[in-house]
């Protein structure tokens, strides 16, 4: 019944408004050659990120011969992949229409559980057990899996607003990485025979024909994402969810699943994120991906996902990812002072956002053209 | 008789949907003039153009004479022309004297707001509208619906209105409101206020109404003096003379009982209260009744998407006692809801994806969708239903309301119900689009579906409903068949509490 309480506000405020009304109505000139027009811009926006980050690699590379380079690419790409991974997870909660903050913090506690798993063992009753690599890896991703299943349940069971609900995580699960070491940090992480827990530095150390694990693993995660969110019946619920979710309940959808699913998806990628990042520091330390959250929602709007819901790629998200990877790395070549390179990142998201609204009435005022 | 405000061959076109066609329209100074019609018969078109808030696509207006341009709702207001909406527009969060001051705050000094002042002449407002009992200071969200409704009249009473536009402001108000209401409005008309009054309950403007025009599939087809008419006359205007022609009438043998419903209770602002029906294969049977008599509760209940607080529903003879969608759905029933935009449509995807997003489990091969099935299925049910599309890959929101509803209609399909919910299913589309729809429901019952829907519009549930049965505040008050249902009798049953005695 107060549906229409912003109508009302509109109502109110359009005193400092001057009537758009008539301009809106004026016939528009020369159509067809606009409609092409309109056309080519809607392709360019469509693509911007990857026009973006083509520009991003011509001026850096014209301004520092290095950028370029096989061993810089190989290196920012490493750095892109854990933001890729975290931001793939992000995603999907926002695809649903939803958000999650505590990523970061998962991935510090996922941290956390693998490094002293790796350097002090487990305490049993019969004495400490030492996992495996695998086991610590599978235990560490299970670890953010159930902690996001918990951000999904406060959301729908107890119907706490995503953005509070991880928010309250942001700082617990954080919290909880700091209690499990008193707030100290696990030094060494490479196993030993005896114990049979070495290899822990293949995932964030090694390379596969001269590429780093790490990035394989962002390749593998961004190939199941896409045929999750495209070619599954979860995945177009996941969109159905986010686009309009009164539709959804009447088509039979369990939304309360999917968004528990989606927070579990979200939970599970920001873990392996955290044991990338700390099996390439050799270290596990709470403070561990400390505000990567933000650069992970970053990736994904920068991708052109809509906060709202309903809308975005994967690939996307990718892209998104290395354009801010790609660009942080080059301010740092060229030299660009730290607090410069907020400065410009920040403005580059914002920037962004302003050119998906562009997006999106080009694309309707062409839909309305053409119907 | 002098006129104050002259709308003179306006047209209104929404895309391709004609909502208004040359029409022209007088209210007259200090009289209340009642404007009457079926749901998207134009009148609050009309109205949405005289209080500034839509633009004329041709046509001009009059006030007193003059030709002025409302370019805004500020506009309208700026010259006198008031208008309540149907729905309300008020802040919840804020209290009555707020609301009555939102956006022209009393000042004190040149930035301070006079909130004492505002709380003394938001008492004067309130006593004038028979609440001296209510303070100022309550917030408008604490309020029952019917005060707020009268909140939101206080508000026009502040400013300095000549026309007021009233679009049926009764609809949530209880008798002792209305009649506070009517009186306010006799006031309202000795201080030579005019007031132009939308409302579809003829017993209650029939009461107050000195002019009467009656809208029809968006033209002016009466303009009368109420004492020179009856309501006979006035539901023969609003329906028109050949209704059957529009519609198909359902003639499929009935067979076995596919819906069962006893004692269905649904608490809530708008209840179901103990509502029983049953719906038989090859039968159409039509709810009639008027806006928030629980119609639109009752359906989507019966689909799971409320919670019973009593009652059984039995499809096929079965029993379906978890009253969740996916049971609901599972044992046979399926709904069109009333409102497209909101509980239809995901307008941010395809027509495919949105016909296919109930059955998408059907279309796997392996877990993963089977593009070449998907594209079959949903262009099997387009052809079926003879859906215009340009494409099964464009957005939803390109295609007409129509389009949109048999978009709708065939995810409903897929989902192999026996019984189908129909809200309304041909709200807020165009004539020819109505007739294809009614259509469409006679096939199904033809198939042995057994169809229930609702519907505002007399000459539609006369002509298309086996069965119409009549709800009012949450219970259904008559029954009638076909052979004896009559609109003076629907209006009567739909108006009263009473249960009232069908000729059986």
């Amino acid at each position: 019944m107060y549906g229409c309480v912003l109508e009302g506000w509109e109502k109110m405020t359009d005193t400092h408004v001057a009537p758009p009304k008539k301009a809106a109505a004026a016939p528009q000139p020369d159509e067809p050659k606009n409609t092409a027009l309109a056309r080519a811009a809607l392709l360019l926006l469509r693509g911007r990120t990857l026009v973006v980050l083509v520009l991003l690699i011509i001026i850096f590379s014209s301004i520092s011969s290095e950028y370029l380079t096989q061993s810089n690419l190989i290196l920012m790409t490493k750095h892109v992949a854990i933001n890729a991974i975290l931001a793939i997870g992000v995603t999907f909660v926002i695809l649903t229409g939803g958000i999650d903050l505590s990523v970061g913090s998962i991935a510090g506690l996922a941290s956390m559980v693998a490094g002293g798993l790796l350097f002090k063992g487990f305490d049993m009753p019969g004495g400490t057990v030492f996992f495996s690599v695998a086991v610590v890896i599978l235990i560490g991703i299970v670890v953010g899996a159930l902690v996001g299943a918990v951000n999904g349940v406060l959301i729908t069971r107890f119907k706490v607003a995503p953005f509070i609900a991880t928010l309250g995580m942001l700082y617990v699960a954080r919290g909880a990485a700091q209690l499990h070491s008193d707030g100290g940090t696990y030094p060494d992480l490479a196993g030993t025979e005896a114990r049979g827990n070495t290899g822990f530095g293949f995932i964030g150390v090694d390379s596969i024909l001269g590429i780093p694990v790490a990035v394989w693993i962002m390749v593998v995660v961004a190939a199941a994402a896409i045929i999750v969110t495209t070619k599954t019946p979860f995945g177009k619920r996941i969109f159905a969810v986010g686009g309009n979710e009164r539709a959804a309940v009447l088509s039979g959808i369990r939304v309360n699943r999917i968004k528990i699913a989606v927070y579990v998806i979200s939970g599970a990628c920001a873990a392996l994120a955290g044991l990338l990042l700390t099996s390439e520091l050799g270290a596990a330390y709470p403070d561990t991906a400390t505000t990567y959250e933000l650069n992970a929602i970053a990736a994904a709007v920068l991708g052109g996902t809509a906060l709202a819901g309903g809308r975005g790629t994967i690939i996307g998200t990718v892209m998104g990812a290395f354009v801010i990877g790609f660009l942080s790395d080059g301010l740092v070549l060229v030299g660009v002072s730290t607090f410069w390179q907020s400065v410009v990142k920040g403005a580059v998201i914002v920037f962004a956002v302003i050119t998906e609204q562009a997006q999106q009435r080009l694309q309707s005022n062409l839909t309305k053209r053409t119907a | 008789m002098p006129e104050i405000l002259e709308a003179r061959n306006i047209s209104k076109n929404y895309g391709g949907v004609r909502a208004l066609k040359d029409v022209t329209f007088t209210a007259y100074r200090g009289k209340v003039n009642v404007l009457v019609g079926e749901n998207g018969a134009g009148k609050s078109t009309l109205m949405k153009i005289l209080s500034g808030s839509e633009q004329p696509t041709s046509g001009e207006i009059l006030l007193e004479g003059e030709p002025v341009q409302l370019g805004s709702p500020r506009d309208a207001q700026a010259r006198g022309i008031g208008i309540i909406h149907q729905e309300l527009s008020l802040f919840p969060n804020m209290t009555i004297a707020e609301n009555l001051f939102a956006g022209r705050e009393l000042r004190k000094g040149s930035r301070f707001v006079d909130a004492a002042g505002q709380r003394r002449q938001a008492r004067e407002v309130l006593q004038r509208l028979g609440q001296d009992r209510l303070d100022p200071g309550t917030l408008v969200g604490d309020l029952p619906i019917g005060q707020q409704q009268l909140v939101e009249i206080g508000r026009v009473l502040l400013t300095d209105v000549r026309v007021l536009i009233m679009d049926e402001p009764t609809s949530a108000l209880s008798n002792h409101e209305v009649d506070v209401l009517f009186d306010v409005m006799g006031d309202l008309r000795r201080d030579d206020v005019t007031v132009i009054y939308i409302s579809h309950k003829l017993d209650e403007f029939r009461r107050i109404g000195d002019w009467v025009t009656v809208f029809r599939d968006g033209s002016l087809v009466a303009h009368e003096s109420m004492s020179r008419t009856d309501t006979g006359w006035i539901v023969r205007q609003m329906v028109g003379r050949d209704p059957d022609s529009l519609y198909v009438r359902n003639s499929s043998p009935v067979g076995d009982v596919l819906l069962d419903v006893r004692g269905l209770t649904v608490p809530g602002t708008v209840k179901v209260d103990d509502v029983s029906l049953t719906v038989r294969a090859g039968e159409v049977v039509g709810i009639y009744g008027l806006m928030g008599a629980g119609r639109t509760e009752l359906v989507e209940t019966l689909m799971g998407m409320r919670k019973a607080s009593a009652g059984e529903v039995a499809i096929k003879g079965k029993p379906e006692p978890k009253g969740t969608v996916q049971a609901r759905m599972a044992a046979g029933l399926a709904l069109v809801p009333e409102d497209r935009q909101r509980d239809g449509l995901v307008q941010t995807m395809s027509v495919r994806e949105n016909i296919l997003l109930a059955t998408l489990a059907r279309m796997t091969r392996g877990g993963l969708l089977n593009g070449g099935a998907e594209q079959r299925t949903a262009k099997d049910k387009v052809g079926e239903l003879a859906i215009k599309i340009p494409g099964l890959g464009a957005l939803v929101t390109a295609l007409s309301g129509g389009n949109q509803q048999k978009v709708v209609l065939a995810r409903a399909l897929l989902t192999d119900p026996v019984v189908l919910l129909l809200d309304e299913p041909t709200r807020g589309i165009d004539v020819g689009a109505k007739s294809q729809i009614a259509s469409l429901m006679a096939d199904l019952a033809a198939q042995g579906f057994g169809v229930l829907f609702i519907s505002s519009e007399l000459a539609e549930v006369m002509a298309m409903a086996d069965r119409v049965l009549v709800m009012a505040r949450g219970r259904v008050t008559a029954e009638f068949t076909a052979e004896n249902v009559t609109e003076e009798a629907l209006v009567s049953a739909s108006a009263s509490e009473s249960v009232l005695e069908a000729a059986k």
